[in-house]
């Protein structure tokens, strides 16, 4: 136990050095390296005057390193200045967006998770069979599916077709969470239909390759029932490898869902970022894109973290 | 390699006369087309007709001569990127593997700090200090991608270095380019040009997603991905406009993938 421990603290450690160096680039890339945002931002036409007072503005009359300090400890603060659309704080147009992302990926993840555990197990038992090939052909497809090709499919088929659901996810603050649920539900099945893929394929294939060891052969040969062996010998040793892959996934999820909160004019944290790019409106970017980075990584330290506690060789091993 | 071909499987026929479709409508565009790239031709989504094979888009330019000239911009782009992102990938992750030492050190640290971004955001990020113009999404994609081709290369030039034909060459005291070019890559071909597919298929949607935010190729251009976009509005009205390219780009991707999953499984030596 005190081996893993080692081996977490190191790779906690590695990921708080990772969040560091990326805060400093995203610092860097967008204040430092366009030569001069002021210019920039004010295109061509502005005159020296106002590109001068927007550069006090943006403290860019001081040092670098004072102001990467100034602004980390005003991010750890919560104060990510205000933006240069309409002037307002960055903080106040985040948060609710923010809750909005992470609320649809909650969703996504409720779905997907356990029908990807459970299709995953059923593709491992019927293996080499027509529904191991045609789940096998789905999942391919999915993947190398764009995003706004699956959603514009379910719009088509659930909205325009069947008019079940909307295909705008239009939510505001004062809907009741049954409300909020329905208007999230087809962003969220987009989203599952891309990350089951890989979560199914990836616990198809760890429970393949637990079967292979001899202990599944003793228990196939004491004449345990199939789906059991699946279910309470190998998927438990498969553990590892399919945590990991969810963890990863989700972390993926909190990205992927730039695309599908476009489709579905979803006011979250991606769509957002995607206006702000467009409008160059940096301190939104700034802090939208540090936000983003900072959930990637620390679930991917997650992923790392979980594997390496569920799979007894790790915890043994000698680093 | 006609007998290959002869051999392939279904799967890997379809996937090539997809690819092949694709490339014929890129190359000649201009003569398969009815009307101009940009020329406004009728109403706003017209329906399938002889005069329209796919009907016409938001503000009523042909779809067809679109699709067309899209195959042409999108599959360009998306080859310089990939080709941009292997030379870039490879040879660094091919100096790493020969070289070693604190190169490797630097180089493959490098990597991982990169890889620790999000692809989309950190894309993002560049497009909005950077602007979005068509060199800029060239390098910025291809940097992005290069730290997979890296991570790749470097591995497989790992195993090739131990060979004894690279230390006789090392002895012979050939420099480190000559070693790279005549004994690592020929050795590394088959498990890059897989790669090279996938990757393709990886650079051509990542291009059409951000194409699709409006952050790619700039309208008047036709791409598959900005279409999309531009026609997303039809879909309330029971217009299916927007599916034809998203179903393009669609199909292109599993079309590259059928031909990566027969070249995988013909150097992997599997044979049923």
């Amino acid at each position: 136990m005190k081996n893993v421990l080692i081996l977490i603290a190191k790779r906690f450690a590695a990921s708080l050095l990772t969040v560091f160096i990326v805060s400093v680039i995203i610092f860097i890339g967008v204040e430092l390296l366009p030569g001069d945002v002021a210019e920039t931002v004010l295109g061509q036409s502005a005159t020296p005057e106002t590109v001068e007072a927007f550069r006090k503005e943006l403290k860019l009359d001081l040092e670098p390193h004072v102001r990467y300090g100034a602004w980390l400890k005003d991010f750890v603060n919560g104060d990510f200045g205000n933006s240069l659309a309409n002037g307002r704080p960055v903080s106040e147009l985040i948060g609710w967006r923010l809750t909005n992302t992470l609320f649809l990926a909650l969703i996504t993840s409720i779905i997907a998770i356990p029908l990807a555990i459970c299709l995953g197990m059923l593709a491992a038992f019927y293996r080499n069979s027509f529904f191991d090939k045609l789940i096998s052909v789905t999942t391919l497809s999915f993947i190398s599916f764009p995003e706004f090709f699956i959603a514009y499919i379910l719009i088509a088929v659930f909205s325009v077709q069947l008019g079940i659901f909307p295909s705008l996810a239009i939510i505001d603050k004062h809907m009741g969470f049954g409300a909020k649920l329905f208007a999230v539900l087809l962003p969220s099945l987009t989203l599952t239909c891309v990350v089951t893929a890989h979560m199914m394929r990836q616990t198809r294939a760890a429970i393949i390759n637990v079967l292979a060891s001899a202990y599944i052969e003793m228990a196939e040969i004491k004449g345990i029932n199939r789906l059991r062996i699946i279910v309470h010998h190998a998927f438990p040793n498969s553990l590892s490898p399919v945590i990991n892959v969810i963890a990863v996934n989700i972390a993926y999820l909190i990205v992927g869902v730039v695309i599908v909160e476009v489709v579905f004019v979803y006011p979250g944290l991606g769509q957002l970022l995607v206006d702000s790019v467009a409008k160059r409106d940096l301190p939104v970017v700034q802090a939208s894109g540090l936000i983003f980075s900072f959930v990637f990584i620390f679930l991917n330290l997650a992923a790392d973290v979980l594997s390496m506690l569920s799979n007894p060789k790790l915890r043994q091993s000698k680093i | 390699m006609l007998k290959l071909l002869r051999q392939s499987p279904l799967s890997a026929q379809i996937g090539m006369a997809i690819v092949l479709l694709n490339i014929m409508a890129a190359v000649f565009a201009p003569i398969i087309a009815p009307y101009g790239e940009t020329s406004v031709v009728g109403d706003v989504w017209e329906v399938f007709s002889l005069k329209y094979y796919f009907g016409t888009d938001h503000i009523g330019r042909d779809l067809f001569t679109r699709m067309m000239y899209g195959a042409r911009n999108t599959i360009t782009l998306a080859f310089i990127t990939t080709f941009l992102s292997f030379l870039v990938g490879s040879s660094l992750g091919f100096i790493a593997a020969v070289k070693g030492d604190w190169t490797d050190t630097l180089l493959s640290r490098g990597v991982d700090i990169i890889m620790a971004f999000p692809t989309l955001i950190f894309a993002l990020m560049i497009l909005s200090v950077m602007g979005s113009s068509i060199p800029t999404l060239i390098f910025t994609i291809a940097i992005l991608d290069s730290t997979r081709v890296y991570r790749l290369s470097r591995a497989v030039a790992m195993d090739i270095e131990v060979m004894e034909y690279v230390e006789a060459a090392r002895l012979r005291g050939e420099g480190l380019w000559w070693i790279m070019r005549h004994e690592i890559l020929p050795n590394a071909m088959p498990p890059l040009m897989a790669e090279f597919g996938l990757r393709f298929c990886f650079v051509f949607l990542f291009i059409a997603s951000l194409s699709f935010l409006g952050l790619g190729l700039q309208p008047p251009l036709a791409d598959w991905g900005g279409m999309v976009r531009e026609n997303a509005g039809a879909i309330t009205f029971g217009i299916y406009t927007p599916l034809i390219p998203a179903g393009a780009i669609a199909l292109l991707t599993v079309g590259v993938n059928l031909i990566v999953d027969w070249f995988l499984h013909l150097s992997s030596g599997l044979h049923e």
